[in-house]
C-alpha cells in the first residue's frame, strides 16, 4: 500500500513518537511493537499533523533536505505505506 | 561523605558485558481471575492476594523498568481488572513514559471503569477471546455468561475508541471457530488479532490430551491464517503462533532469553519468562530486595542462558542456533528433564520421534476432559 497524493496520513491513537533516552534514538510506541526510526523516519513523522495531504509533506520535506521530490516522494511513500500495512499510520 | 561508591551506571554496564536493555515487560498483577482457562500460563502454584505487591511497589517497579529501557508494560495477571489500584497503576506508568497494554477477559471492566481508563492514558487493549459463541467460550473459560459480559465490554472499547487487538488461544476443541474469529475482530474494529495455537506450559501441559489439535487442523489454521493475511492486508493485522508440537523447528525462546522481555509475578518475582519457574535448578530474585536493573544485568536466573555457553549438542554446533537459541528453555525442561537440552519439538533433538508419536496420541484421544485452572488459595 502506498499513500494517493491527495491521502491524508495519521498517526492513529494509541501510537505515539517517543525519544528512548536509554537507546538514543527515536522510537514510535504501537500496539505490541515499538518500531526503531532513524533520522528520516523521524523527520516523516514529524510531518504527518492529520491535514497535510501526502503531496505537501512530499514538497516539504523535499524542500528541507534538498532532494528530488520524486525520490523523496518514493521513499516517504514506502515508508508510510508499509507502516500503513501494519495497522500502524492511518488515512484521515 | 567520600567512601569511593557510586552509583552503577547499568547502561555501562549492560554495554559493557553486551547485555540489551529489555523491551517489554510483562507485569503480572495477581493470579486472581473469575475464568479458570485449562491453558492458563499461571503456574500451578498461584500467588495468593496477600503477597501481591502493593500500589507504592508496582509504581516503583515501573520507574525502575522506564529507566532500564523499557518502552512496552503489558499489564497482565490472572485478570488485571481484579486489582483495585489498576487505573492509578496506568496513570503511573504512563506518567514515566510507558506503552501500557491492558490484557484482559473483559470480565471487570464496567463503563465507567474504562472511562477512567481512557483518562489515566490507557494505550491499547487486548482482549481475549476463548471461543466464538457463548457455549463454547463460557465451558473453556469455565465461567457462565462470560461471554456475553465480554461482547459488552468489546462494544464500550470500540465506543471509546481505544485500539483493539483481539487475542485467541485455539486448540482441538475450538479451532474450528479460527475463520469465525476473525470476522469477529474485524467487526469488533480490532487492528490487530493474535491466533495462538496453544502452548503447553503452566496448567495446559495437563491439559495435552484434551487440548492437542490434530495435524490437520494445525495445516488448516497456517492455510487460514495465511490467506487471510492476504485478504485483510491494511485492515487487520495476524499475529499467530503455530503449533509447535506438529512443527519441525522450535519457537524463539523470548525472543532470546534475557534479551528482550522480562516478568514480574504478582508477588514481585522477577523472571525471565512466565515458565521460568518450572526449571528447579534456577532461583529468582524479587523487586522487594533489588532494584530491576540489578537483576536484569546480574541476576543469575537471567544470566543462566544468555549467549551459547549452555548449549549442548546439536544446538552448539546448528547454523539455526542464532535464530532460534535452542527453543524453549521450559518446555526441554519439561519434556526432556534438562533446561539446557534441543527443546524436543526440534527435528535435530533425539526426542523428536518419541514427542511425535505422543503428539499423536494425545490429538486421537477421544476421552480426554479438560482441567480447569485451580484459584489462589485466599
Amino acid at each position: 500500500m502506498t499513500p494517493a497524493a491527495d491521502d491524508i496520513p495519521l498517526i492513529p491513537r494509541g501510537v505515539r513518537l517517543h525519544h528512548d533516552t536509554v537507546r538514543g534514538q527515536w522510537v514510535l510506541l504501537a500496539p505490541e511493537r515499538a518500531v526503531a526510526l532513524d533520522p528520516v523516519g523521524h523527520a516523516v513523522l514529524l510531518e504527518i499533523d492529520g491535514a497535510r495531504r501526502f503531496a505537501e509533506i512530499a514538497a516539504r520535506l523535499a524542500e528541507t533536505y534538498g532532494a528530488p521530490l520524486e525520490q523523496v516522494s518514493a521513499d516517504a511513500g514506502a515508508f508510510i505505506g508499509g507502516l500503513m500495512d501494519r495497522r500502524i499510520l492511518e488515512i484521515a | 561523605m567520600m567512601d569511593g561508591v557510586g552509583t552503577l551506571d547499568w547502561r555501562a554496564e549492560g554495554l559493557r558485558l553486551g547485555i540489551p536493555a529489555p523491551i517489554a515487560m510483562l507485569a503480572e498483577l495477581t493470579h486472581r481471575c473469575p475464568l479458570s482457562c485449562p491453558y492458563c500460563s499461571n503456574p500451578e502454584e498461584l500467588a495468593r492476594k496477600g503477597e501481591e505487591l502493593g500500589t507504592d511497589d508496582w509504581v516503583r517497579v515501573f520507574g525502575e523498568a522506564a529507566e532500564l529501557g523499557v518502552l512496552q508494560l503489558h499489564l497482565s495477571g490472572g485478570e488485571p481488572a481484579s486489582r483495585r489500584d489498576l487505573v492509578d497503576l496506568v496513570r503511573a506508568a504512563r506518567d514515566v513514559g510507558l506503552y501500557t497494554n491492558l490484557i484482559t477477559s473483559g470480565i471487570g471492566l464496567s463503563e465507567r471503569r474504562l472511562a477512567e481508563l481512557d483518562a489515566a492514558g490507557l494505550d491499547h487493549i487486548q482482549l481475549s477471546l476463548q471461543g466464538t459463541d457463548a457455549e463454547m467460550a463460557d465451558r473453556i473459560g469455565g465461567y457462565s455468561g462470560g461471554f456475553k459480559r465480554k461482547m459488552q465490554v468489546a462494544k464500550w472499547i470500540s465506543d471509546i475508541g481505544f485500539p483493539l487487538t483481539l487475542n485467541t488461544v485455539l486448540h482441538r476443541q475450538n479451532l474450528h471457530q479460527l475463520p469465525r474469529a476473525i470476522e469477529m475482530a474485524l467487526e469488533m474494529g480490532a487492528r490487530r488479532i493474535e491466533v495462538a495455537i496453544v502452548q503447553f506450559h503452566g496448567w495446559a501441559l495437563q491439559n495435552r490430551a484434551a487440548m492437542m489439535p490434530t495435524r490437520a487442523q494445525a495445516a488448516e489454521a497456517s492455510r487460514v491464517v495465511a490467506d487471510a493475511r492476504v485478504a485483510l492486508k491494511g485492515r487487520l493485522v495476524l499475529d499467530y503462533v503455530p503449533a509447535d508440537y506438529h512443527s519441525d523447528y522450535p519457537k524463539r525462546c523470548m525472543g532470546g532469553w534475557g534479551t528482550t522481555g522480562l516478568n514480574v509475578a504478582p508477588d514481585g518475582v522477577v523472571l525471565p519468562c512466565h515458565a521460568a519457574q518450572t526449571i528447579p535448578s534456577l532461583t529468582f530474585d524479587t523487586v522487594r530486595d533489588r532494584g530491576l536493573a540489578e537483576i536484569w544485568y546480574r541476576g543469575t536466573a537471567f544470566n543462566a542462558y544468555r549467549g551459547d555457553d549452555w548449549m549442548q549438542e546439536p544446538c552448539r554446533s546448528c547454523e539455526r542456533k542464532t535464530k532460534d537459541f535452542g527453543g524453549c528453555r521450559c518446555q526441554a525442561m519439561a519434556l526432556a528433564g534438562d533446561p539446557a537440552a534441543t527443546d524436543p519439538i526440534c527435528i535435530k533433538s533425539p526426542l523428536h520421534a518419541e514427542l511425535q508419536a505422543r503428539t499423536e496420541a494425545f490429538a486421537n484421544d477421544g476421552e480426554a476432559q479438560l482441567t480447569h485452572r485451580g484459584q489462589p488459595v485466599a
